[in-house]
């Protein structure tokens, strides 16, 4: 189309003006990686030195070993995986029960699941750290995973592809003897696929993410996940800043690859919320 | 009840069950009892409280530490949610068109969405580091700030450069949600706005923003309820310093910090988190009402 063509001069000028700010934005994880790719001297002695040359795994294998990473991104994995899978079946099993079957209080029970939605951690995280203190769930996996199964948001998207399936399939099905659980494992969850990796996808990276609630309630190194693992680096001095950098690195790559895998689900679940269609 | 209710009740029942008792565990108890502790003076454990009545509430909201919190948290959402928006807004439209090439610049411009708050707290940490960091090395002869004594030791800079940080790290998100709504717009509105003699800017003032509103105040939104819940890039930057004028200490900070001066007291910790309660309720309303808006400008 005419006015989206953009010709001579005006091409340039935009190209120039698209890779400076390319460079903008992508020149601190470049700086970040050249420091974390060269040994402990050469990050000291010329941090403006940010030509690719003298790489060397060294550092990163360093940081690998005094930051525990493998045990953190163990605890991670873990914890980010079974919160995924808990959140998506939760989800399914309400969404089921609120798009396709009829009881008393419905609607008082569905406004009861979005009003979750209006109370963040940030304001329960007090009284929770209690109560796993009561439960002797300090430092376990359970008390990483648990309290976070049990979503509003996932139940109302998954709702909202339910309702979008027509009531006579449902019907037709149970003529035929099919059972609730047969039809929501069956039709009603391979229908909504692409809300379910979605909501799989920013389930996976929000857990991934999570800072506040780990710190809470860990305080062993068994059971640290990667985001506060980061934290112990901090201290490290300056000889041994490159340490930080590295362990930045191996912290950021796996979420780096899985969003270039799951590019299209990240998008689809970003925009629910703000764009129509 | 009917008989169709009847028969679906246990069923229902089950379905609900794990998510309902969670919820109730998790969610519904603490928030009570937050607000019950909100009239005590405890331990950090929360044995041995004593009452000290109900207006602690407002003690703790009128208290020194409360009120810069407050202040930091607001400045924080003003710093960080109009360069946000329009650097996002500019990357989109930039991006948005068709040029060769333009599908790697969009991966760049939405890459940082891959960095969690913690990730993106530790580069600039490392890049503004005042004695070895890259940024101090290169530009502390126009600003000596950088290496004297640091940007993020400096009482005066030490909240812009969380700002930085923040910003930086939530473009990939503004900048994905900005271009999906970009392509969501007719192009029949730019063709009629061209034909009509309107150039590039005016077509920029005239369509792209009225047509962008709904999802600008959507993002809007997120990005000042993420202020207001900032506590990872705190703690790894600034602890809420520096001290004494601790000019980068949140609410979220001030409540879970662990230089935090109420840290052993669960009675003064649930009042302030009951009253970050009450204004995150606030910007939660303000943002169905923005959803509302985008469904009547979507039809």
């Amino acid at each position: 189309m005419a006015i989206d063509v953009v010709r001579g001069p005006r091409k340039v000028g935009r190209y120039v003006l698209l890779v400076v700010l390319a460079v903008v934005v992508l020149g601190p994880i470049y700086a970040v990686l050249m420091q974390a790719l060269k040994t402990g001297t050469d990050a000291i002695n010329h941090p403006e030195s940010l030509l690719p040359i003298n790489l060397t795994l060294s550092t990163i294998k360093k940081a690998w070993r005094i930051g525990d990473f493998g045990q953190l991104l163990v605890n991670s994995i873990v914890m980010s995986v079974a919160v995924t899978i808990g959140v998506v079946v939760t989800s399914l099993l309400a969404a089921f029960a609120f798009a396709f079957l009829e009881f008393p209080g419905k609607k008082f029970f569905f406004a009861l699941f979005l009003a979750t939605m209006l109370v963040p951690a940030e304001v329960t995280v007090v009284v929770n750290q209690r109560t796993i203190d009561i439960l002797g769930w300090k430092n376990s996996y359970q008390g990483l995973i648990i309290p976070l199964l049990a979503t509003g948001l996932g139940t109302f998207l998954v709702r909202q592809v339910f309702l979008t399936i027509p009531k006579e399939l449902r019907e037709a099905a149970s003529l035929d003897g099919v059972g609730h659980l047969r039809f929501l494992w069956d039709v009603a969850a391979p229908l909504s696929r692409p809300t379910l990796g979605a909501l799989g996808l920013l389930t996976f990276l929000g857990t991934w993410n999570q800072y506040l609630w780990p710190q809470a309630i860990i305080d062993d190194r068994e059971h640290r996940t990667v985001q506060i693992g980061l934290k112990s680096l901090t201290s490290a001095d300056l000889n041994n800043l490159n340490l930080v950098t590295a362990g930045t690195v191996i912290a950021a790559l796996p979420i780096f690859i899985m969003l270039v895998l799951f590019q299209r689900q990240l998008v689809r679940g970003l925009t629910a919320g703000a764009v129509k269609g | 009840m009917s008989r169709r209710s009847r028969r679906d009740l246990p069923v229902a029942a089950a379905m609900l069950a794990p998510s309902l008792f969670l919820m109730i565990v998790f969610v519904f108890y603490p928030l009570g009892r937050t607000i019950w502790f909100g009239h005590m003076r405890c331990d950090a454990q929360g044995r041995r409280c004593r009452d000290v009545g109900w207006d602690q509430y407002i003690r703790v909201f009128r208290s020194r530490e409360f009120q810069n919190a407050l202040g930091n948290t607001f400045r924080l959402a003003l710093l960080t949610v109009p360069l946000g928006l329009a650097l996002g807004i500019g990357l989109a439209v930039l991006a948005d068109k068709h040029l060769r090439g333009i599908g790697v610049f969009r991966t760049i411009f939405s890459s940082t969405v891959a960095t969690s708050v913690a990730v993106a707290s530790l580069v600039w940490f490392v890049l503004l580091q005042p004695q070895v960091g890259v940024l101090p090395d290169m530009l502390s002869k126009w600003f000596p700030v950088l290496k004297q004594p640091g940007l993020l030791n400096d009482p005066n800079t030490a909240l812009p450069a969380v700002a930085l940080s923040s910003i930086w790290a939530g473009l990939g998100f503004t900048f994905i949600v900005m271009t999906a709504a970009l392509q969501s717009i007719p192009r029949e509105l730019y063709e009629s706005a061209y034909v009509d003699g309107a150039g590039s800017w005016r077509r920029f003032t005239n369509v792209t923003l009225p047509m962008l509103s709904p999802t600008i105040l959507f993002v809007t939104v997120v990005m000042t309820t993420r202020a207001f819940q900032a506590y990872a890039e705190i703690d790894l930057l600034t602890q809420g310093g520096p001290n004494p004028q601790r000019p980068t200490e949140t609410i979220p900070y001030l409540i879970y910090g662990q230089s935090s001066f109420i840290r052993n007291d669960i009675g003064l910790k649930s009042a302030s988190a009951v009253l970050l309660f009450l204004i995150l309720l606030v910007l939660a309303f303000a943002q169905f009402r923005a959803l509302e808006k985008r469904v009547h400008y979507g039809n």
